[in-house]
C-alpha cells in the first residue's frame, strides 16, 4: 500500500497511524521513496537526511505503541524551508554565504513541531533568503513546477510547494514576506497560509524583513493546513513582535463555522488589472460558487493599492540590508580564500561578493540606499507612512465584511527565465499578496482551478488574527470542490 | 587674545545585570573567551533580541539620579556599521527617542586646599540612552582573535552638553557619575574592566565668541586621569594651533597616555553613515508612573547630599566626609556607630578614616570581610570617655580589635591596659616631673600655659601612657600654685 501514501492527506495519514494499520517508519519510508523517485526532476529539496527521518520516525512509533501519541501530526513527516533553524541541520538560506551552516539551536516554531511528533524532513529549496517569486534566485538548484517542469514553482517557498505538490511531503513549512507562501501555493496546485504578523512566532526563522516575515503552513487540504498551523502558533517570549493572544481551535474551525453565510469584499483594484484573463477566469468560478451558497458579496476599494509594491520594495529592502549584514565572512559564513589579512573590510567585500546572489545584492544595495543620509525621509519614511494607509484600507474594508476574496497572482506559473532579466517584471507577480503583509494580516491561498493547464489559487484575505475565518471559508470551497484531490503528473 | 575651552564628554557606563541586554546570556567579566554566548550574541541567523528589564530599570535609575527626565516611550533603532567585535553589524540604540532626556550632574571642583570644600556646579546633561556593547578584538601578529563575551552587556551613554570648560571640569564630571552609578548600584564603573569608557569633544574659540570652534572628538582615555590629561594637552594643542593663525579641522584624534600626547585618528570625511532605522524585532518601551515611582524609590541618598548632611547633622570636618563618602559601605558603616553616639561621630569618624582604613589596607581585606562592627567602635570610644584608657591606648586597643574580633573592654582586660595605680601614684609621678623640670615651671608661673604641657607630658611617659591626662592637668596645677 505504500506507494499509495504519499498522496493521501497528513488527517487521513493520522488516521492510518492511529488505526495502526501503517507505522510512521513506513510512512517515513514511503516518502523517502517517492522523494527519491521524482526529485531529481522536481528539485525540491536542498537535501535530507533519510537515516535522520526514520529515526525520528521510530521515536513516533515507540510513543504510539505505548499509547501515548502527541496529537494529529505525530509521526507525519513535515518537509521545511531552509530558512528555518533546526538543531544539527544544515541552515543555508539556498545561499552560498552558508553553506556550511550547520544550525546550533531550533527556531520555536520547530521546537512546537517537536513538541507535536511531527518527523522534520529535509531541507526545502527557496529563493536566496527568501528574495524572488520563482525559487530561480536559489545558490542550489532551480526548483520544477511538478506541473509543468519547464515552468517555476514560484517562490520564494517554491520547493515546499513544489514537494508538497509532488507528494515528497504531505505537509510543509514556508515564510512568506511579500506572498512567499500564498504565491507558489497557487503556482503548484496546493493550500498556502500566511497567519497574521505575531501569530507565529519568527525566532528561528532567518530575517529577510523583520517587519513582515511570518512561517506558515503549506499542504494539499485546508484541514492539514489548519493542523499544522495549530502546532506553530502561540505566543513566544523569544520573539517581541509575537502576540499575546489565545490561539484558537483552527481545525475545528471548519465544523464551528461551517454553513456560515460570509460577506465578502472584492476590491476592484485587484480585479481592474489582473495580468491574464485565465486565473481570473477560476477566481470569478470560485465567487460564483460562494454566491450560489448565499453568501454576500460587497465591491470594496483599496485605494492605495497602487503604492504597495512600492512601498514592500522599501520597508523589504532596508531591513534586508541592515538583516543581512551579518553575514560577513568573520563567524560563520563563507570566508572568500583570498583577502587582506590586515583589513576586515576586506573579508567583507570578498565573501560578500562571492557568497550573495544577484537578487540579494540587487536588494542589500536598494535597501542600503533608501536608508542613507538625506533619503531616509523621501523613502523609508515616506514608505513607512505609506504602509498605514494600506493597513487603514484594511481596516475600512474589513468593518463592511468578513474577508476579502482575490486571486493569489496575476498569472499561472511561468517557463524559467521568464523574468530573471527583468527584476521589476518578477516584483509585479506579488501584487496581490503583498498588501496582506504590509497590512500584517492572513491570507489563504487555496486551488481554484486551472488556467493554460497550470494551476490557480483563490485568495482569501482575513481579518488580524482571523485564521479561523479563513480555515472555514476554505474548506468550504474545497469540499465541494475536487481540486485536493488532483495531482500532477509525475 | 584669550581663548577657551568648550568641552562635552559621551560617557559610556555598562549596566551590571545578571543577563545580556536582549539575550539571556550571562554578563560578567574575567570569563574564557565566547563563553558567554548563545545564539543572539553571536547573531546567527533567526535570532531575535529580547529586552532584560533589569537593564531598563537601570538606566532609568541612573537617569532618575542624575536629574533626568524619563519620557513616556522610548524605542529602538538600528545603528548599521560593519565591525569584527559587532555580531549583526547593527548597534541596537536609540536615535531620536532616548529613555532619558536632559539632565545635570553635580560636580565638584577642587578647593582652596584639601581640608576645604571646593565649588560645586552642575553640568547639564543632553541624554542618556541604552545599547547594546560590542566585543572585543585582541590582535596578534598574524591575526586577530575576536571575543564576543562583552557583546551585549547593557550600555548606557551618558552625553553631556558643551559645559565644560577644563580637564579638571571633566574629572569632576567623571567622578561624580562615577560615584553616583556606584552609590545606586547601577555599574561599579571599573575603567580597567571597560565599565566606563569616555570620549570628549573639544573646542577652543576666543574668548567672547558665541559660535563655538571646531569640534575634535577625542577617543582612547581609558582612566579618568586619562581624561584630564588628554583634554588639558588637547585644549594646549588647539590654543597653540589658533594663537599661530591655523585653523582647526573637526576630526578625531586619540589620546596616547604613554606618550602624553594627541595624535590623529580621522579626518570628518571618513565620518559613517549609519543608517539608523526603527529596530522592527522590538517594540517601543512605555513607562509609566508606577514605574517611575518604584525606581525612585530605589534610588538611595547620593554622595554630594550625604557629604552636607554630614558635616551638618555630625559636625564632621570636610576632611573626614570626603573619605567616607565616596565609599558608600563605609559611610554607612559609619553612620551605624554615630547615629548610637552622635556626640562622638568625630571620634568615630576618625577611627573609620584613619584606624580602620590604615588597617584595612594593610591586610588587605575588605570592610566586609573584617571582624571590625560599628559596635566594635563604640566600645572603643566609650573606654575613652570613661577615662578607662587614653586615645594614645586606643590606637593600640583598635589594632587589637582588629586582629581578634574581641570588643574593646574585653581587650583592655586581655591586654592588662586599664590604669592599675590610684590617684597617690599620680601624685607621686607630677611631683616627680615637677622635681626633675625646674624651666618648664618656671615658664608656667610667669604665665605660660602651654609649658604644662611638657609636665604632663612627662607623667604620662612615667604612667607608660595610662595615666589619664584629663586627671593630670588638675593635679600638677594644684601641686604648682
Amino acid at each position: 500500500m505504500s506507494q499509495d501514501l504519499h498522496y493521501k492527506s497528513a488527517a487521513a495519514l493520522a488516521s492510518l497511524l492511529d488505526s495502526k494499520e501503517i507505522s510512521s517508519v513506513e510512512l517515513t519510508q514511503a516518502i523517502i521513496d517517492r522523494t527519491q523517485a521524482v526529485d531529481d526532476r522536481v528539485n525540491a529539496f536542498n537535501s535530507f537526511d533519510a537515516e535522520d527521518a526514520l529515526s525520528q520516525a521510530t521515536q513516533s512509533d515507540e510513543r504510539r505503541s505505548q499509547g501515548g501519541a502527541l496529537g494529529p501530526l505525530d509521526g507525519i513527516p513535515v518537509g521545511i524551508k531552509d530558512v528555518l533553524a533546526v538543531k544539527g541541520q544544515p541552515l543555508t538560506c539556498s545561499s552560498k554565504i552558508l553553506e556550511n551552516f550547520v544550525s546550533p539551536y531550533d527556531a520555536t516554531c520547530i521546537e512546537n513541531l517537536k513538541r507535536s511528533g511531527a518527523v522534520l524532513w529535509g531541507r526545502l529549496n527557496m529563493d536566496e533568503f527568501a528574495m524572488g517569486s520563482s525559487t530561480e534566485n536559489s545558490a542550489t538548484k532551480t526548483t520544477s513546477n511538478p506541473w509543468n517542469l519547464d515552468c517555476v514553482p514560484g517562490g520564494s517557498s517554491g520547493g515546499s510547494a513544489a514537494a508538497v505538490s509532488a507528494g515528497e511531503a504531505p505537509i510543509a513549512l514556508g515564510s512568506d514576506t511579500g506572498g512567499s507562501i500564498r504565491q507558489p501555493a497557487s503556482h503548484c496546485g496546493v493550500v498556502g497560509l500566511k497567519p497574521t504578523y505575531g501569530r507565529v512566532s519568527r525566532y528561528g526563522l532567518a530575517a529577510f524583513a523583520s517587519s513582515l516575515d511570518q512561517v506558515g503552513p503549506m499542504g494539499r487540504t485546508v484541514q492539514d493546513v489548519a493542523e499544522l498551523l495549530q502546532a506553530i502558533s502561540g505566543y513566544d517570549r523569544r520573539d517581541s513582535t509575537s502576540y499575546k493572544i489565545d490561539v484558537p481551535d483552527f481545525p475545528g474551525a471548519i465544523e464551528r463555522l461551517k454553513g456560515k453565510k460570509w460577506i465578502f469584499g472584492l476590491p476592484k483594484e485587484y480585479f481592474a488589472q489582473a495580468g491574464s484573463a485565465a486565473p481570473l477566469a477560476a477566481v470569478e468560478e470560485a465567487i460564483a460558487y460562494y454566491r450560489s451558497i448565499g453568501c454576500e458579496f460587497k465591491e470594496i476599494s483599496l485605494p492605495h493599492t497602487e503604492y504597495a509594491v512600492a512601498t514592500y520594495y522599501i520597508v523589504a529592502t532596508a531591513e534586508a540590508s541592515s538583516n543581512l549584514a551579518r553575514y560577513d565572512g568573520i563567524r560563520y559564513t563563507h570566508r572568500a580564500e583570498a583577502f587582506d589579512g590586515k583589513d576586515s573590510v576586506d573579508i567583507y567585500h570578498q565573501s560578500r561578493a562571492e557568497g550573495f546572489g544577484e537578487e540579494v545584492k540587487r536588494r542589500v544595495i536598494l535597501g542600503t540606499y533608501v536608508l542613507s543620509s538625506g533619503y531616509y525621509d523621501a523613502y523609508y519614511l515616506k514608505a513607512q507612512k505609506t504602509r498605514t494607509l494600506i493597513r487603514q484600507d484594511f481596516e475600512n474594508a474589513f468593518q463592511e465584511v468578513d474577508a476579502i476574496l482575490a486571486p493569489t497572482s496575476p498569472n499561472p506559473a511561468f517557463k524559467k527565465g521568464t523574468h530573471t532579466e527583468d527584476p521589476l517584471s518578477m516584483y509585479l507577480s506579488d501584487i496581490y499578496t503583498i498588501s496582506a503583509n504590509l497590512a500584517g494580516i492572513p491570507g489563504l491561498s487555496v486551488p481554484c482551478g486551472y488556467a493554460d493547464g497550470l494551476p490557480v489559487g483563490l485568495q482569501i484575505i482575513g481579518k488580524p488574527f482571523h485564521e479561523e475565518d479563513l480555515v472555514a471559508i476554505g474548506h468550504t470551497f474545497e469540499s465541494a470542490h475536487s481540486y485536493c484531490d488532483e495531482h500532477p503528473d509525475l | 587674545m584669550e581663548y577657551e575651552a568648550v568641552i562635552g564628554l559621551e560617557v559610556h557606563v555598562q549596566i551590571k545585570t545578571e543577563s545580556k541586554i536582549f539575550s539571556g546570556s550571562r554578563a560578567g567579566y574575567g570569563y574564557e573567551p565566547n563563553e558567554l554566548v548563545d545564539p543572539v550574541v553571536m547573531g546567527l541567523p533567526g535570532s531575535l533580541p529580547v529586552m532584560n528589564k533589569a537593564a531598563l530599570d537601570g538606566i532609568i535609575k541612573a537617569g532618575l539620579a542624575l536629574n533626568c527626565d524619563i519620557p513616556d516611550t522610548c524605542k529602538w533603532d538600528r545603528k548599521n556599521y560593519f565591525y569584527p567585535d559587532s555580531p549583526n553589524n547593527y548597534q541596537i540604540t536609540q536615535y531620536d527617542q532616548p529613555i532619558c532626556d536632559g539632565g545635570f550632574v553635580e560636580i565638584e571642583l577642587e578647593g582652596e586646599t584639601r581640608a576645604v570644600m571646593g565649588e560645586h556646579r552642575k553640568v547639564a546633561l543632553t541624554r542618556i540612552h541604552l545599547e547594546n556593547d560590542v566585543g572585543k578584538l585582541n590582535h596578534f601578529s598574524e591575526d586577530s582573535l575576536v571575543d564576543y563575551n562583552r557583546a551585549f552587556t547593557p550600555l548606557m551613554e551618558i552625553v553631556s552638553e558643551p559645559d565644560m570648560h577644563s580637564g579638571e571640569e571633566a574629572f569632576a564630571f567623571l567622578t561624580a557619575i562615577r560615584q553616583t552609578m556606584i552609590y545606586c548600584g547601577v555599574s561599579d564603573c571599573d575603567m580597567e574592566k571597560g565599565q566606563m569608557r569616555a570620549d570628549a569633544n573639544i573646542s577652543v574659540r576666543p574668548v567672547g565668541q558665541k559660535e563655538l570652534g571646531a569640534k575634535i572628538e577625542l577617543k582612547n582615555l581609558n582612566s579618568i586621569t586619562g581624561v584630564k590629561n588628554g583634554i588639558e594637552y588637547e585644549i594646549k594643542r588647539q590654543t597653540q594651533e589658533l594663537k599661530k593663525g591655523r585653523t582647526i579641522t573637526q576630526a578625531t584624534w586619540r589620546w596616547d597616555a604613554d606618550q602624553g600626547r594627541t595624535e590623529l585618528m580621522r579626518e570628518k570625511e571618513d565620518a559613517h553613515d549609519y543608517r539608523y532605522f526603527p529596530d522592527p524585532d522590538l517594540m517601543p518601551v512605555r513607562i509609566d508612573d508606577e514605574w517611575r515611582n518604584w525606581i525612585r524609590a530605589e534610588i538611595p541618598e547620593l554622595p554630594f547630599d550625604k557629604q552636607r548632611r554630614f558635616m551638618d547633622e555630625y559636625a564632621l570636618p570636610y576632611t573626614i566626609t570626603s573619605v567616607l563618602v565616596p565609599d558608600r559601605v563605609l559611610s554607612d558603616f559609619f553612620e551605624t556607630a554615630a547615629k548610637q553616639a552622635p556626640q562622638s561621630a568625630q571620634a568615630l569618624g576618625n577611627y573609620v578614616t584613619n584606624d580602620l582604613l590604615r588597617e584595612l589596607s594593610e591586610s588587605s581585606q575588605s570592610l566586609a570581610d573584617c571582624r571590625i562592627t560599628p559596635d566594635h567602635l563604640l566600645s572603643l570610644v566609650a573606654a575613652v570617655e570613661k577615662g578607662t584608657i587614653t586615645k594614645q591606648i586606643a590606637k593600640d586597643v583598635f589594632v587589637e580589635m582588629f586582629n581578634s574580633g574581641e570588643l574593646a573592654e574585653a581587650v583592655i582586660d586581655r591586654k592588662g591596659l586599664k590604669p592599675d595605680f590610684d590617684e597617690d601614684q599620680v601624685k607621686v609621678w607630677c611631683q616627680e616631673a615637677i622635681d626633675e623640670n625646674p624651666r618648664p615651671i618656671e615658664d608656667f608661673k610667669s604665665g605660660n600655659e602651654k609649658a604644662l604641657n611638657a609636665l604632663l607630658g612627662q607623667v604620662m611617659k612615667k604612667s607608660r601612657g595610662k595615666a589619664n591626662p584629663q586627671a593630670v592637668n588638675p593635679m600638677l596645677r594644684s601641686l604648682l600654685s
